[in-house]
């Protein structure tokens, strides 16, 4: 039976996570889900900088601020504090 | 110490590479997941982080996926700071062997108010007595979160949690927060400094600054959180803001022992009178709800006297008293 047993060097490095938490996409834990109006964006950056999950992306070639809905959880920050009221949460998946 | 006089750009700062990933599981709308986010985009150079038990370090590593783009190691609730310490010693000694490929390397150690006010608080004095050259970020959310609610030596006054709940007598807990800010700054340390995840500009340039300080440096974020404090998860920063208005956290940074008010508090300094009841921040926290039954009213004038009280003191500290 003792052979079955694997020995401390066989046995991976205790607790050390390598997988990049990136891999694993909090997206669909959300009930609502931001739209975003580029009309009315003023680009102040406030977004990007409040939101727990890194889902809001400033894209630097063109300028413009994307949603990352693989790991948006729907919070609702974003939407709460934009000055130019540029963020509306709607249901997902539609009415 | 000399104080920085970097000046982050909004644009200059969403362009720097996130260190502290997407994929964490943190709740939605978490607060200590924005001072996290804001800290680690502060830093200088290379950075190593280490971590007590809470919730940060539960949502952020769950085997096997990490959220940290930088070494990090995690510890046990007590010790980070004694973690930290060693870290850091452990440079040192590689430098002075010239095996240190680097100029310099930046320790943080992050830690909930759990790991900080109670459990931690004999390791981290003995760290910043020993003097060695680290940050030690608390990251404030008033409770232990992660093991569902439990009071802690943060927890304000008239708070309802699980260990210290609202009924028919008791008002939720009794005693009161401990100033944690107050008891480093009292350790003489170089650098101390309170921000709120509200004014991000704030908590980065102060962030910089503990990480550019030689010494130890302590830095206490106000960090809502929705789960435990029972609102909206879109209340946050809003919450986070309202803590600053009605000045029960007040922004301020102490450089060699020298009281400074943040421009955030400090027109509340010049201008008392836009100063905000209490009230309206604690209407917005279902932890409180208790309070606005008319037996329990008399404890929201408690609280707002306290408030006044630690607020009037900081005020002398920062030779900002009201009548001048």
């Amino acid at each position: 039976m003792n052979k079955t047993l694997k020995g401390w060097k066989d046995i991976p490095i205790a607790g050390v996570c390598w997988k990049p938490a990136t891999q694993y996409l909090t997206g669909d834990w959300k009930t609502f889900k931001p739209i975003h109006d580029a009309e009315k964006c003023t680009k102040c950056l406030l977004c990007p900088m409040i939101c727990p999950d890194s889902a809001i992306k400033w894209n630097q070639t063109n300028e413009e601020i994307e949603f990352d809905y693989d790991f948006c959880k729907g919070c609702g920050i974003c939407a709460n504090e934009c000055p130019a009221d540029a963020i509306k949460m709607v249901r997902e998946g539609g009415e | 110490m000399t104080t920085t006089s970097w000046k982050p750009t909004a644009k200059e700062i969403v362009e720097k590479a996130e260190l502290f990933t997407s994929g964490h599981r943190a709740c939605a709308g978490c607060g200590p997941a924005i001072a996290l986010r804001q800290v680690m985009k502060a830093t200088r150079g290379p950075t190593i982080v280490t971590n007590a038990t809470g919730c940060m370090e539960v949502v952020s590593t769950i085997y096997p996926y990490t959220a940290w783009k930088v070494p990090w190691i995690h510890t046990a609730f007590e010790n980070v700071a004694a973690n930290a310490s060693g870290i850091e010693a452990a440079l040192k000694a590689m430098k002075r062997k010239g095996r240190l490929a680097h100029e310099n390397i930046d320790v943080i150690a992050f830690a909930g108010d759990g790991g900080t006010f109670d459990i931690g608080i004999q390791a981290l004095s003995g760290a910043v007595e020993r003097g060695h050259d680290f940050l030690y970020v608390l990251y404030d959310n008033e409770a232990y979160m992660n093991t569902g609610i439990q009071r802690s030596g943060s927890t304000p006054h008239g708070a309802s949690t699980t260990t210290s709940p609202a009924g028919r007598v008791i008002p939720g807990k009794l005693q009161y927060k401990k100033p944690i800010a107050d008891i480093m700054v009292a350790h003489e340390i170089p650098y101390v400094a309170t921000a709120s995840i509200a004014y991000w500009q704030d908590l980065l340039v102060k962030a910089r600054r503990g990480l550019e300080t030689e010494g130890p440096a302590f830095m206490h974020i106000f960090t809502p959180c929705p789960r435990g404090w029972r609102y909206d998860t879109s209340k946050t920063i809003e919450i986070a803001r309202l803590g600053v208005e009605t000045c029960i956290f007040p922004l301020w940074e102490t450089i060699d022992g020298e009281y400074n008010l943040s421009p955030q508090s400090k027109i509340f300094a010049l201008k008392p009178e836009r100063k905000k009841k209490i009230s309206g921040y604690l209407k917005m926290q279902r932890r409180f709800k208790h309070l606005f039954r008319p037996k329990f009213k008399h404890v929201i004038d408690e609280i707002q006297h306290r408030v006044d009280e630690r607020w009037n003191r900081l005020l002398k500290r920062c030779n900002m008293t009201q009548s001048d």
